[in-house]
């Protein structure tokens, strides 16, 4: 449930669910989400879900702040069963050319690289988000002994399709963008497509995710 | 076919094609966009004749220069913006706020923006566009938008598919006022924030850093410091979020911003002041001045009623 709704600004609602983070809270942003969406209320321009928040923008020639507060307060949510969550697995390379920093994370972590892949590959995932760049998903959670920080000095450019580590969670850039994650692998396939419109994103919140590791034969053909 | 275009002679620095934007989008990543001026936005429209979301060419600081090719049009150029237009062999000086015609062979070479960022050219018709989630407006980090997501490029061509009937001559007598105090709230982490670094944020000066595009505006002063974390989990964000990162100086997210972030958020530029805020120059200063949600709510009424009486004038 919403813990506190405050604005963020004259033109958004800022909903706090908790301080923690758990895929129950993050369950609870997506019905809220979903919810929301589906109600199509007068004035809402967007809506972005995060791991315990939810912040709901509007447009301030159409309805404000306290009237928005009012119809969120009052909503009912959609129940459980009505959210499907759809499960993919990735297929990622981890040849050298890709893994810009798993030697990195080897020091970081104090553990071997094939144990490091070890416990990410047996791993399922849960997506939290979407967002920062198009389409790029926040996926959790990494077992204690893989969390590591971000780079200390970001890279200017990440490649596309590339896997990231921090902290608890992994994402993959959906195109080249600057980024401090900790680099281990990339996939061949497209998570974020603009030409289709209806449905850009592979992964959406809500989602599970396993990643499967392929060879750099197989990336290589990967399209053909 | 394609008989009326726009040939670039030279692009400009960053022009692009801007609508209203996109809505309902930033929980898969992709932000808002759209003209960052909306007023000098509506007021181009209005002077070629358009309803209010045909696409416009946004240019910032030096502008395009385009060669005519094609029947009889009006443009209409609004901002602070200096601009000459070329009629065989006679040079005209540009007015903003005021419709041109452009006739076969005429030039338009929109020489630079005058104390300000961003200006517009609106024309009476319609660019032959293909749009992306029903808006054209382009965000080039993302290669989202009309022209493949790219800004204008020297050479290229933009075709003109639609011309409007009845070309009518208008004129706006309109000045864009300048101001360097913005209007703030408090942000959700205000907090964080030392009482020492609260007085800084809300009465110190601050410059306009060179690194400022259309996702964000990043300021220089002195650091505000935080006292309970420099990180907070990542959360949505919105146009005017001012985030402080550890190094203590304020980014400004713009409108095409990144739709997730995770450094404090200590204060939201007020509706009403974005479009005066977009258009300051790198070097320029500017002040917060806090006001609370009534006031902004207030405020944002203000400056719609005078946009809406503008439009009415024309």
């Amino acid at each position: 449930m919403i813990k506190n709704i405050s604005n963020l600004g004259d033109a958004a609602l800022y909903c706090d669910f908790g301080k923690e983070i758990s895929k129950e809270i993050n369950t609870q942003v997506i019905r809220y989400f979903k919810t929301i969406q589906k109600k199509n209320i007068v004035g809402v321009n967007n809506l972005t879900p995060s791991y315990n928040k939810l912040i709901i923008s509007f447009d301030l020639k159409k309805i404000n702040f306290k009237k928005l507060k009012k119809i969120i307060d009052d909503i009912e949510i959609i129940k459980s069963d009505s959210i499907q969550n759809k499960k993919f697995e990735i297929p990622i390379c981890c040849e050298k050319e890709f893994s810009l920093d798993i030697k990195r994370l080897e020091e970081k972590l104090k553990m071997k690289e094939e144990k490091i892949y070890e416990n990410f590959f047996k791993k399922e995932f849960f997506c939290y988000m979407t967002g920062f760049i198009a389409g790029m998903p926040f996926l959790g959670d990494l077992d204690e002994n893989l969390r590591a920080k971000r780079l200390d000095t970001p890279r200017v450019k990440v490649p596309k399709g590339s896997i990231g580590l921090t902290e608890q969670f992994a994402n993959i850039y959906t195109f080249e963008s600057p980024g401090g994650w900790n680099i281990i692998g990339n996939t061949p396939l497209n998570i974020f497509d603009s030409s289709k419109e209806n449905e850009p994103n592979l992964i959406n919140p809500g989602d599970l995710v396993t990643f499967k590791r392929i060879t750099k034969e197989n990336y290589k053909n990967y399209h053909e | 076919m394609n008989k009326n275009y726009f040939e670039i002679l030279r692009a400009g620095i960053n022009s692009t094609f801007q609508d209203l934007g996109r809505n309902n989008l930033y929980h898969i990543g992709i932000p808002f966009s759209g003209a960052m001026d909306n007023r000098n936005y509506l007021l181009a429209n209005k002077l070629t004749g358009n309803d209010n979301n045909n696409p416009v060419i946004e240019f910032a600081y030096q502008g395009p220069h385009l060669k005519y090719h094609g029947n009889t049009i009006n443009i209409a150029i609004t901002g602070d913006v200096s601009f000459k237009i070329k009629k065989g062999n006679n040079l005209i000086d540009g007015e903003c706020y005021q419709s041109f015609i452009l006739e076969n062979n005429d030039e338009l070479d929109i020489i630079s923006t005058n104390k300000s960022v961003y200006g517009y050219l609106a024309i009476s018709g319609q660019f032959d566009l293909k749009l992306q989630w029903s808006s054209c407006s382009t965000n080039i980090k993302a290669k989202i938008g009309s022209n493949n997501g790219e800004k204008l490029s020297v050479n290229q061509k933009i075709i003109i598919k639609e011309i409007n009937q009845n070309l009518v001559n208008k004129k706006l007598n309109y000045i864009n006022t300048k101001i360097e105090n913005i209007r703030v709230m408090k942000g959700t982490n205000f907090d964080y924030f030392s009482e020492e670094g609260k007085k800084l944020f809300f009465g110190n000066k601050f410059k306009v850093s060179k690194l400022s595009d259309r996702m964000g505006m990043r300021l220089e002063g002195k650091k505000i410091e935080n006292i309970v974390d420099t990180n907070i989990r990542s959360e949505g964000l919105i146009k005017g979020v001012i985030q402080v990162p550890a190094d203590g100086n304020p980014i400004i997210m713009l409108s095409d911003h990144g739709t997730i972030g995770g450094y404090p958020k200590i204060g939201v530029v007020i509706s009403a002041d974005y479009d005066k805020l977009v258009q300051l120059t790198p070097g320029s200063s500017v002040k917060f001045q806090e006001v609370d949600l009534n006031s902004a709510e207030t405020l944002f009424k203000l400056y719609d009623l005078e946009t809406q009486n503008l439009i009415s004038q024309i």
